[in-house]
C-alpha cells in the first residue's frame, strides 16, 4: 500500500529579552544554578506575575512578518500539571485567545516549486526549569533558572507531507525569527526547538491517522532522522496489524530511533483556565503600526529582489540571505563596489565563508570589513591583480594586514600588464625550452599549461593571466 | 450533571490531593451541586455578551523589559528542604 504522511510542527522559539516573561530576573544562559529565578519564577506565595512589554512586542512582529492576525485581546490561561521543574503547579499560557492567529509562511521544495505552510497560531507562554538526573543520592536537581524565561510556541497546520517539507519549514521559521531578532536561534543552548506530530494514511485517504508527538528536538538533522524513523516505524507497525497509539515519543540520536516517553498513558488533562493573576492583553492598532514600521526586508522579499537586482541565482540570494548580518555585508560590498554584484558574491560565499567556517567566526566578528573586501575586489576589476592574486591579498587582509592597497605594496603584488615585460619574459622561457617548444608545434597542446606555470613561476604569479595566455598563443603557434 | 465516585477520585489525582473513601460521597454531592448552580446560569440568554476572562474590567499593564532582581538564592534555599550545589533536591522524578 501506499502511505502519506503527515507532518506538523510546534517550534518553541525563545524570545531574546533581557528579563523573563512576567518577572525582573535575568534570561542570560549559564548562570550559576537558581541564581536567576526569583520568587515570581519560584512561584512563592503571594507573588503577582506582570507582562513584559518586550515580549507583546516581539510576538507582534513574529505575527505581522507571516502575515497572521495579531489579537487585539488574548487571554494568559493557567495550564495544570505536577512536575518539578514547575514550581507553581501549572505553566501560564495561552489556550483560546493566543496572540498571533492564522498566519503563513512559504517553503521551496526540492523541484523548485513554492509551497505554503499554514501557521495555526503563535501563543505566548513562560518555559519551565530544568531537570539534573544525574545522580544527587538518588533524588533529582532542580535548576529554575530557565523558568519563566518567555517562549513564542509557533504551531504549525499539518500541512508537511514529507521529513524534507518539514526541515524547510522549520529552516525558514529559524531563520524569520532570526531576521526579525526575537530569538537568538541557538539551537544547542535550547533558544530554538520542536516537537514534531508525525501520522500516516493510505494514500488518497481524507481523515488523518493517529499521530505520535515527537518532543523536544533541537537540530534540523535530527528533525528529518525522528521523522524519518517514525514514519517508518508507523507503516510497519501498521501493515503488521497493529495499531499506532497517540502517544509522546523521544528522540534517541544515538541510537536513531523514537521511544514512547509516558509509560502510562495519562489522558492529558491540563483543565485550562484563564489566569486570574493576569489581565486580558489588550493591542492597540497604533502599536501594532509602529512594530510594523520596524519590520526589516524580510528574506523572502530580499531573496527575490537579490536575484532580480543583483541577477544573482536562487541558490546563491538563498545563500547570501541565510541570516541578516550575512545578507547586509553583501549588500555592503556590492554598494562599495558599484558594479560585479556576482563577482562580490563569489568572495563572500567562497573565501570569506570559508575563512569564517574555518575560524569559527560569525559574519558579525569579520576581521575583513565590507569596506576592505569592496576595497580589494576593485582592485581586480581594475586589473592591479589577478584573481588568484586576490586570495592571497584577501588571506593577509584577514590576518590584520592592512587594506588591500597596503598589502599590495607591502608584497609587491602588483599585477604585470606591461605586455613588453610579460613578452621578454615569455621569449626567456621559450628560449630556456627548446624540446618543450617543438613538442607543443608538433601537437601536444597540453604543454601550453607547462608554459604557462613557467611564466607565472617567473612573475611570482603576478603576471595578468588574460594578457599571458594570448601573448603565449601568439608566440608558440610562431 | 452529577459527578460520580471515579470522576471525584480522577479530580483528585489531577490535583494530587489525598482523600479519604469516607468522604468521597460528599465531594461528589457537593461539586455536582456546584455544577448545577453553573447549569442554572446557563439558562440565562448570554447571545451578544462578550465572555469574560476576568472580573475586573481593566487590562493587562506591562512592564519594560529590565532586569530589576537580584540573586536572593540563599534566602530561597535557607527554606528548601533539601538542596546541593545550588540546586533543589526533589525525589527523583525519572525511573
Amino acid at each position: 500500500m501506499e502511505w502519506e504522511t503527515v507532518i506538523g510542527l510546534e517550534i518553541h522559539a525563545q524570545l531574546a529579552t533581557k528579563s523573563k516573561i512576567f518577572s525582573g530576573a535575568s534570561t542570560a544562559f549559564g548562570a550559576a544554578p537558581n541564581t536567576q529565578a526569583c520568587a515570581v519564577d519560584l512561584g512563592l506565595p503571594g507573588v503577582l506575575p506582570v507582562l513584559n512589554r518586550e515580549v507583546v512586542r516581539m510576538a507582534t512582529k513574529f505575527g505581522l512578518a507571516i502575515n497572521a492576525t495579531v489579537a487585539e485581546r488574548s487571554v494568559f490561561a493557567r495550564k495544570n500539571y505536577f512536575y518539578p521543574d514547575l514550581p507553581k503547579g501549572y505553566q501560564i499560557s495561552q489556550y483560546e485567545l493566543p496572540i498571533v492567529a492564522h498566519g503563513h509562511i512559504d517553503i521551496e521544495l526540492e523541484d523548485g516549486t513554492t509551497k505554503r505552510i499554514g501557521v495555526t497560531r503563535a501563543h505566548l507562554e513562560e518555559d519551565a526549569g530544568k531537570s539534573l538526573h544525574e545522580d544527587f543520592h538518588g533524588m533529582t536537581g532542580i535548576d529554575l533558572n530557565r523558568a519563566g524565561t518567555p517562549l513564542l510556541e509557533i504551531v504549525s497546520e499539518p500541512d508537511m507531507r514529507s521529513a524534507q517539507e518539514a526541515v524547510a519549514y522549520m529552516k525558514r521559521i529559524h531563520e524569520l525569527v532570526r531576521y526579525i531578532e526575537i530569538c537568538d536561534g541557538n539551537m544547542q543552548e535550547g533558544s530554538f526547538r520542536c516537537d514534531a506530530n508525525v501520522s500516516v494514511r493510505p494514500k488518497g485517504q481524507k481523515e488523518f491517522g493517529t499521530r505520535a508527538e515527537l518532543k523536544n528536538i533541537n537540530s534540523f538533522r535530527f528533525v528529518e532522522k525522528a521523522i524519518d524513523y517514525e514514519v517508518e516505524r508507523q507503516i510497519a507497525l501498521i501493515e503488521s496489524g497493529g495499531k499506532v497509539v497517540q502517544e509522546t515519543r523521544l528522540y534517541d540520536p544515538d541510537r536513531d530511533e523514537t521511544r514512547s516517553m509516558r509509560a502510562k498513558e495519562e489522558a492529558n488533562d491540563y483543565r485550562y483556565f484563564p489566569d486570574p493573576d493576569l489581565l486580558p492583553v489588550v493591542i492597540e492598532p497604533s502599536f501594532i503600526e509602529a512594530v510594523r514600521a520596524t519590520l526589516p526586508e524580510l528574506p523572502e522579499a530580499r531573496r527575490r529582489r537579490f536575484v532580480s537586482e543583483y541577477g544573482l541565482s536562487n541558490y546563491d540570494a538563498d545563500f547570501l540571505t541565510a541570516s541578516r548580518p550575512l545578507a547586509d555585508y553583501y549588500e555592503d560590498v556590492v554598494k562599495s563596489v558599484g558594479a560585479e554584484a556576482k563577482l562580490c558574491a563569489n568572495w563572500v560565499m567562497g573565501d570569506l565563508s570559508a575563512n569564517l567556517n574555518r575560524d569559527g567566526k560569525e559574519i558579525t566578528d569579520s576581521p575583513v570589513s565590507t569596506e576592505q573586501l569592496a576595497g580589494m575586489i576593485r582592485r581586480i576589476l581594475d586589473n592591479t591583480i589577478s584573481g588568484k592574486i586576490a586570495k592571497e591579498v584577501f588571506e593577509a587582509m584577514w590576518n590584520g594586514e592592512g587594506d588591500a592597497d597596503a598589502v599590495i605594496d607591502k608584497k609587491g603584488l602588483r599585477q604585470i600588464t606591461d605586455s613588453g615585460a610579460i613578452e621578454k619574459i615569455i621569449d626567456d622561457i621559450l628560449a630556456a625550452n627548446p624540446d618543450n617548444v617543438a613538442a607543443y608545434r608538433s601537437g601536444k597542446d597540453k604543454l601550453f599549461g607547462f608554459f604557462v606555470g613557467q611564466a607565472m613561476k617567473a612573475t611570482q604569479g603576478k603576471a595578468n593571466p588574460q594578457q599571458l595566455n594570448d601573448l603565449l598563443k601568439k608566440k608558440l603557434s610562431g | 450533571m452529577a459527578l460520580e465516585r471515579k470522576d471525584v477520585e480522577n479530580i483528585a489525582h489531577l490535583a494530587r490531593l489525598a482523600i479519604s473513601e469516607a468522604d468521597i460521597p460528599e465531594y461528589a454531592r457537593n461539586l455536582s451541586n456546584i455544577l448545577a448552580l453553573v447549569e442554572q446560569m446557563s439558562a440565562v440568554d448570554t447571545a451578544g455578551v462578550h465572555p469574560m476572562a476576568h472580573p475586573l474590567d481593566a487590562t493587562q499593564r506591562l512592564r519594560e523589559d529590565a532586569v530589576t532582581e537580584t540573586d536572593q538564592r540563599d534566602h530561597f534555599q535557607a527554606i528548601a528542604p533539601a538542596v546541593e550545589a545550588g540546586l533543589y533536591l526533589v525525589p527523583k522524578v525519572i525511573e
